[in-house]
């Protein structure tokens, strides 16, 4: 795909995040796909094609009143979105559709019109992973982290670290859940979810919801807003089940869509001014940081305990304070795409002075899927 | 013996054969034909070259510990903590189960320790592969 064609002109999120029980799942989505509209000046009459995931595109473009050219329903988790954004660019350039609303609503919290969580039991996970007593991902997403700790001598105080790191940027935001600052100590004192687990090291569970719309370069350049320009994607998918990843230190799903995304931007690691890594628990951006190059393997831990990725540190990471911190109500990605996009505007609460290109990268399932985005805000 | 209220899986033509041999006391693998691949979960064609030609065979049910949690939260058919364990077989594949006759603890529970498969009735029809320190 050639780089810089495709851009965010509208970008919001829900007009409340946290514990929302006065609006339903398609609520959210529906309340974000409003502001997103709004952002940019457009009425749902502009839009030809939309793009979701948990509810279905059609289920959207009714609600909303949308005629759709192009739909998208791709859903494989809290990184669908990024994911959306690839396949929504790629539409845009091939023709199919010309100006794009990719939205996302969850009540993660409340439970208001979410539909109840459930694994078929002659589904492989059903048949394989189930009646071994995992419950979601807090046990789930979590098992290769001793194997991890193990091959590289990483230990739980550097896990907890990570924590500690985007509480400090969630400080920085008044919209983030948590801003109270934290110890290392206070993750280690936390109620013990699943060893080496504690409360502290795990997402978040919010309410909310977000909403992008993107156009050709062409006519961003016609829109009220600064364009946040896409220089490259990628994807992939490896298992649904834990248990068969290939390698509990590694994702092979990240180790595909974030090489993809570089070479499709032409960039290197020192050019990225600021990153995002979908943080469900506190191990992900070791993995991030690891698989996609920014570090040598192993080396991850020791990089975010240095402060390398905290306020003031040479790779600003997960600056809204991450799911650990800001919110989290499901399918994270959005609110990371949200973040990068506000980063590329210059308007994040805790804006990197002079950011140009910043990586979102997320996850979907526990390491069963990835979805990478790299923005600029230079125009073409 | 069984443990009342845990998920139990509901077999398929595709895997009926995996929890047959597992009611009868036996951890089945398949292995391809064409390439010799042993893999894991059972499918009836090979997951590296696409082969239908594909042989059930008995594993070892030697493992050892691959990775885990201790779980923490109340699950039906389980008392907290418990571990959440993957193992590696002797044969090359993972898969998730439970460590059985182990204190629960990460004192206890010491990766790459050997394991051996020990089968827990479920129900008529299913008997679940479990793994306890080996003993020989």
């Amino acid at each position: 795909m050639p780089h810089n064609t495709v851009a965010v002109v509208g970008a919001a999120e829900t007009t409340e995040l946290g514990v929302i029980p006065g609006l339903s799942q398609i609520g959210l989505h529906a309340d974000a796909a409003l502001n997103a509209m709004a952002d940019c000046g457009l009425k749902p009459a502009d839009i030809d094609g939309i793009a979701t995931a948990n509810e279905t595109p059609v289920q959207l473009a009714h609600y909303l009143g949308i005629t759709p050219t192009w739909i998208d329903g791709t859903s494989v988790g809290g990184c669908s979105f990024m994911i959306h954004v690839r396949h929504a660019a790629a539409a845009i350039e091939a023709g199919l559709a010309k100006t794009i609303l990719i939205t996302h609503g969850e009540s993660g919290k409340s439970r208001v019109g979410a539909p109840p969580r459930s694994v078929h039991p002659a589904s492989l996970n059903g048949q394989f992973e189930q009646p071994f007593g995992p419950m979601g991902p807090p046990s789930m997403f979590t098992i290769p982290v001793l194997r991890f700790m193990k091959t590289y001598g990483v230990t739980v105080e550097q896990i907890a670290r990570v924590a500690v790191v985007q509480r400090e940027w969630a400080g920085k935001n008044p919209r983030a859940t948590f801003r109270s600052p934290i110890t290392v100590d206070d993750v280690l004192n936390s109620r013990m979810i699943a060893y080496p687990f504690r409360l502290l090291m795990c997402c978040l569970v919010t309410d909310g919801g977000g909403a992008l719309i993107l156009t050709s370069a062409d006519r961003a350049r016609d829109f009220p807003t600064k364009p946040v320009y896409i220089l490259g994607t990628g994807e992939s998918a490896e298992t649904p089940m834990i248990s068969q990843m290939e390698d509990f230190t590694s994702s092979r799903a990240f180790r595909v869509a974030g090489p993809t995304a570089f070479g499709e931007a032409g960039i290197a690691h020192k050019d990225v001014d600021h990153l995002m890594i979908y943080d469900a628990f506190a191990h992900l951006p070791i993995y991030g940081l690891e698989d996609l190059g920014f570090v040598p393997r192993g080396e991850a831990a020791a990089f975010i305990g240095a402060g390398n990725t905290a306020p003031g540190g040479s790779l600003p990471l997960n600056t809204n304070g991450g799911g650990l911190s800001y919110m989290h109500s499901g399918m994270y990605g959005m609110y990371a795409l949200q973040e990068s996009v506000r980063q590329m505007r210059g308007i994040a609460p805790a804006q990197v002075p002079g950011a140009k290109i910043s990586v979102c990268h997320g996850v979907g399932g526990m390491f069963a899927a990835s979805g990478t985005v790299i923005f600029s805000n230079q125009a073409p | 013996m069984a443990t009342p209220g845990r998920a139990l899986p509901q077999p398929t033509p595709e895997t009926q054969h995996f929890w047959d041999g597992a009611r009868a006391g036996e951890l089945l693998l398949q292995r391809c034909d064409d390439c010799s691949k042993v893999y894991f979960p059972p499918r009836p064609f090979c997951p590296a070259c696409a082969s239908r030609r594909v042989s059930v065979a008995k594993a070892s049910g030697k493992a050892t510990l691959y990775s885990y949690v201790i779980h923490h939260r109340p699950v039906p058919g389980f008392t907290p903590p418990y571990a959440i364990a993957v193992v590696e077989l002797d044969e090359g594949p993972r898969m998730m189960t439970n460590i059985v006759e182990c204190p629960q603890t990460p004192e206890a529970l010491v990766l790459d320790m050997p394991l051996e498969v020990v089968f827990e009735p479920q129900t008529d029809s299913i008997s679940l592969p479990l793994f306890r320190p080996a003993k020989g």
